[in-house]
């Protein structure tokens, strides 16, 4: 299937076209997906898959109603506009409705890469083939994913926007097991899947993974801990999803209620949501095709801002920062970019900082247990270990922990100069952090 | 109080353990089914059309070299209702339609799909596929085999009673905002929110074996939440009926959720919520803890169904969510839990949600003993992992919609239930906790070291329900975990639980599997761990 943006703009003007209602949008979703699978050194699963869906949104009065269809035929499309519209005039009114947004101008981001677009299930294999033979020479075990897609994203409404963007993604990580209880993480992604060097990320895994073997059970407790990229990613990840948005600070049930203009970090955190940053997943528009704002969240430690979506600016009479979700959404508006601002310290700095403390690779399996009060619960995995003298000595067991991602923030003692961009479900670019204090209460134990 | 979903379960939700299939057998309950009328025209034109882009698909696939291929053409339809405080925050309907192609060449496996449907299309996918496969090749492991298979023939739908899509929009809106409005009339309620949401799925399976079988599965469920906010402390709680993240769900109709009663349980969960805002912090300590059905069927689902996934076991989850304790070596020979625990999958069970009529590689549902007196004794498997055992499939894989690769999923794994009432039980516990309605879970990368928290809880003390706790945790490890259950309540309590939202697999599928579960007994359990200050 080609698509471009001129058949795409022809057939959403098309669907507009059919709809009687008081205001209608089109949200155009294509998407060519590609995902090279491996586990015990070598591929199980291999997969590809193409698809284009429009999504309906029709207004009628205060009344909304949303259909979707990857059908594209005129006759599915002009009854799922009907539909659309069905669905809306069957409801009670929403008083809370005021409109769909209106155009706005739109950057350009740097969302699109042809060698993302032009990727081979060979050229996947063939990287997955580098990072087992890696594994392998060590006599270890690899498993992980290759993935490639390319999106094409547009939306239109009745109130003249238009917005269209071609977006890739590669995103490549692999677990390397050295034997049960020894294991190493590597990960990538971004927009451009050539620039990964799968050969140093093999490297990056097969040698935590040798060194994380035999690891010894330590106490629980709060430690000193190093946290790497991928762990501060997920951590920052847990608290967009405790909701640090207009909607949750509305209804008082996210992280910055009572928080906003206070202190929640060390004056050396910023955290912002930067939809242009090349390092991100760049984008320029949400999926209401508005411009995506760069917003500061934490500016040096304070609670600054929250982000939004049309419905939830207009309900509260503020700028819209552009993070709406395909309608209809009730999660609220989610920041797709955020970036935790880079310190000056080099990875060996931040542990040389350590009198006695933890190392942590990744987190693993975490979940929110009080979002107001931003505290969450997981597992570390693939390398824990015990910094003795600024110095990583010892592999330990895997922890639980249950940490207040505040209380961690407020007390960084060091920040790392590179980021990286690291996804478990939302990417978050972050560099490593030292923080003073972690709540370790548990430890991974096998049973006879 | 009443207790959660019980008084509400609508009847037959209850199923027997049954005795695994040792062949493949038809089931008597696979027999055609008429299609409904008001489809039938539409479907048969539908079948038609999948018929013949599955044909081209296997024709192409094995000319160009595959050993084995299947096709599923699927279509579903979904619609989805949200209200919040007295307004309708959300209706979607969707339907997406595509077919898949899966090949097995020189032993190895390619998939793909497509939404475009043409016999023309069919052929290219089955091209891709067969080219997918070989880059599979250059990376490949042992041979896949595939356990053997008898070809299969026929029809299975969902018994329903209501079919949802033909209850008027209106009442439907109306059912979740009257549950709204009984929420929102407690004091101190910051947020109420109801969902329902339902689905048919129709679905053709074809195979190079010869296999061709179809289905019309529905789904069906809703949940309310209140949510109590008390912004001075900055303390938010809250409660969810019938249960937490997402809704109850079963393979069912409309029934299925008037039956439900949303509005006359919403008050009572509204009061909970509110409560619970001035309720006493659970501090640490070693207890002993009686969990609702819904909790106990969560901890089933992620201390139990997920480590039998057998692909979980030989580690072909690694690279993401990560492997199991229950490793082979322990099949038949590991005491999962004590001799009251005994765990079932059952893909047959009336209502749940796991339930289907043939597998997505086309394997007739059938039950696995898994846990027998707290000896382990099962997996779920699919038709290459099985013979890796010497074993069979038993009929364990499933797919998220038309586009996503068919792989092993839980179908209903359910604690089978024991003898005692709850009442009775909650009487003979002198000192512990009743942990009612899930919040959080979290479980390590082999599943052994797990945390769950739930909204609310409530001391017993003396074998009486006593002082309400909020932000309760507990935690573990699973095998002493299971090997602390010493009461498991009895039928009239067992309610099969739908989790419609089970994530696995890269890219990320999301399915619905269902877990039969009555209160249960467990001692000695860590509780209260990182008590929020």
């Amino acid at each position: 299937m080609q698509l471009n943006e001129r058949d795409i703009r022809a057939l959403c003007q098309q669907i507009l076209s059919y709809s009687q209602a008081d205001q209608t949008e089109v949200l155009f979703l294509g998407n060519q997906s590609a995902l090279t699978r491996f586990a015990v050194n070598h591929i199980h699963q291999n997969v590809a898959d193409e698809d284009a869906q429009v999504s309906i949104r029709c207004v009628v009065g205060k009344r909304v109603g949303v259909v979707n269809t990857n059908a594209l035929d005129e006759a599915t499309l002009r009854a799922t506009v009907a539909r659309a519209s069905e669905i809306a005039r069957r409801q009670p009114e929403n008083p809370e409705w005021r409109s769909l947004p209106g155009p706005a101008p739109l950057s350009h981001a740097p969302a699109f890469s042809e060698a993302t677009a032009a990727y081979t299930p060979e050229a996947r294999a063939q990287a997955v083939q580098t990072i087992i033979k890696l594994a392998k020479d060590k006599g270890f075990e690899a498993a992980g994913a290759f993935e490639t897609n390319v999106q094409h994203i547009a939306v239109a409404n009745s109130l003249g926007v238009w917005a269209y963007e071609p977006r890739t993604e590669a995103e490549c990580h692999a677990v390397v097991m050295a034997d049960d209880n020894g294991s190493g993480y590597t990960q990538r992604m971004g927009t451009d899947a050539s620039t990964f060097d799968v050969e140093a990320m093999a490297r990056e895994a097969v040698e935590t993974a040798d060194r994380s073997r035999n690891p010894i059970e330590l106490e629980i407790g709060e430690y000193e801990t190093v946290l790497d990229t991928y762990a501060v990613a997920e951590m920052i990840q847990n608290l967009a999803f405790m909701g640090l948005n207009a909607q949750a600070q509305r209804e008082g049930h996210g992280p910055f209620v009572g928080r906003l203009g206070q202190p929640v970090a060390a004056p050396a955190i910023t955290l912002a949501n930067d939809p242009l940053n090349p390092l991100t997943m760049a984008a320029s528009f949400d999926f209401e095709g508005q411009p995506i704002q760069r917003t500061t969240l934490i500016d040096h430690g304070t609670a600054k801002a929250v982000i939004s979506d049309s419905f939830n600016a207009l309900l509260e009479d503020q700028p819209n920062t552009g993070n709406a979700l395909p309608a209809p959404n009730t999660w609220g508006p989610l920041a797709l970019n955020l970036a935790l601002a880079a310190g000056d310290q080099s990875l060996a700095e931040l542990i040389k900082g350590v009198e006695r403390g933890i190392y942590v690779t990744r987190f693993h399996y975490t979940n929110p247990v009080h979002p107001v009060k931003a505290i969450f619960t997981g597992m570390t995995r693939d390398g824990t270990f015990l910094i003795e003298h600024g110095e990583v000595t010892r592999p330990v067991k895997s922890f639980r922990f249950v940490q207040g991602i505040f209380e961690a923030l407020r007390d960084v003692r060091g920040i790392g100069r590179e980021q990286r961009l690291a996804k478990d479900y939302v990417p978050v670019l972050a560099p490593a952090l030292h923080v003073g204090a972690w709540s370790f209460t548990g430890v991974q134990r096998e049973v006879q | 109080m009443t207790m959660g979903f019980v008084a509400a379960r609508p009847s037959g939700a209850v199923s027997t353990a049954r005795v695994s299939h040792p062949t493949y057998a038809v089931p008597a309950y696979l027999t055609p089914v008429s299609i409904p009328k008001a489809t039938s025209e539409h479907y048969e034109r539908a079948y038609f059309l999948m018929n013949d882009l599955a044909t081209a698909a296997l024709n192409v696939a094995q000319v160009q070299g595959a050993s084995y291929a299947d096709v599923r053409v699927v279509e579903r339809t979904t619609e989805g209702i949200s209200v919040k405080n007295g307004n309708v925050d959300g209706i979607a309907s969707g339907t997406a339609r595509g077919f898949n192609v899966r090949v097995l060449v020189n032993g190895a496996w390619g998939f793909a799909a497509s939404a475009i449907m043409t016999t023309q299309e069919a052929e290219r996918v089955a091209a891709q596929a067969v080219r997918i496969a070989r880059a599979s090749g250059m990376a490949a492991g042992t041979p896949a085999r595939l356990s053997p298979l008898a070809p299969q023939r026929g029809t299975y739908t969902t018994p329903i009673q209501i079919d949802p899509f033909q209850v008027p929009l209106d009442d439907k809106i109306r059912l979740l905002l009257d549950a709204d409005a009984a929420m929102r009339s407690v004091a101190g309620i910051a947020v109420a929110t109801g969902n329902m949401e339902y689905a048919r799925e129709q679905k053709l399976f074809m195979s190079t074996e010869g296999s061709a079988v179809t289905q019309t599965l529905y789904d069906c469920g809703a949940a309310i939440v209140a949510v109590a906010v008390d912004a001075q402390s900055g303390e938010m709680q809250q409660r969810s009926y019938p249960n937490s993240f997402g809704r109850q769900a079963g393979t069912a109709g409309y029934e299925f959720v008037t039956a439900m009663h949303l509005a006359e349980n919403a008050p009572r969960i509204a009061e909970e919520a509110v409560k619970l805002l001035t309720a006493k912090q659970l501090e640490p300590g070693v207890r002993t803890i009686i969990l609702d059905g819904p909790q106990v069927a969560i901890q089933v689902h992620e201390s139990c169904g997920h480590p039998i996934e057998l692909d979980r076991v030989l580690g072909m989850e690694a690279g993401f969510v990560g492997k199991s304790f229950l490793t082979t070596d322990k099949l038949g020979h590991y005491m999962y839990g004590s001799e009251h625990v005994n765990i079932v999958a059952d893909a047959t069970t009336p209502l749940a949600l796991g339930s289907f009529g043939w597998d997505d590689e086309g394997v007739p549902a059938q039950s696995t003993n898994i846990v027998s007196n707290g000896l382990f004794t099962g997996y779920l498997m699919s038709r290459d992992t099985a013979p890796l055992l010497g074993l069979s499939s038993n009929g364990c894989v499933r797919a998220d919609g038309w586009n996503r690769l068919p792989m092993i999923r839980m179908p209903n794994v359910s604690l089978q239930p024991g003898t005692w009432k709850l009442d009775d039980l909650i009487a003979d516990t002198a000192d512990g906790l009743y942990l009612c309605t899930n919040r959080s879970w979290s479980i390590d990368n082999l599943r052994l070291n797990f945390q769950f928290a739930t909204e609310v809880g409530w001391e017993i003390k003396d074998g009486k329900l006593g002082a309400m706790v909020k932000n309760p945790t507990y935690t573990g490890i699973t095998p002493e975990f299971w090997r602390s259950c010493d009461a498991v309540c009895d039928r009239d309590h067992w309610v099969v639980w739908g989790t419609p939202n089970c994530g696995k697999g890269e890219p990320m599928q999301a399915m619905r599997t269902g877990h039969g579960a009555a209160p249960a007994r467990f001692r000695d359990v860590r509780t209260g761990v990182g008590a929020l200050k």
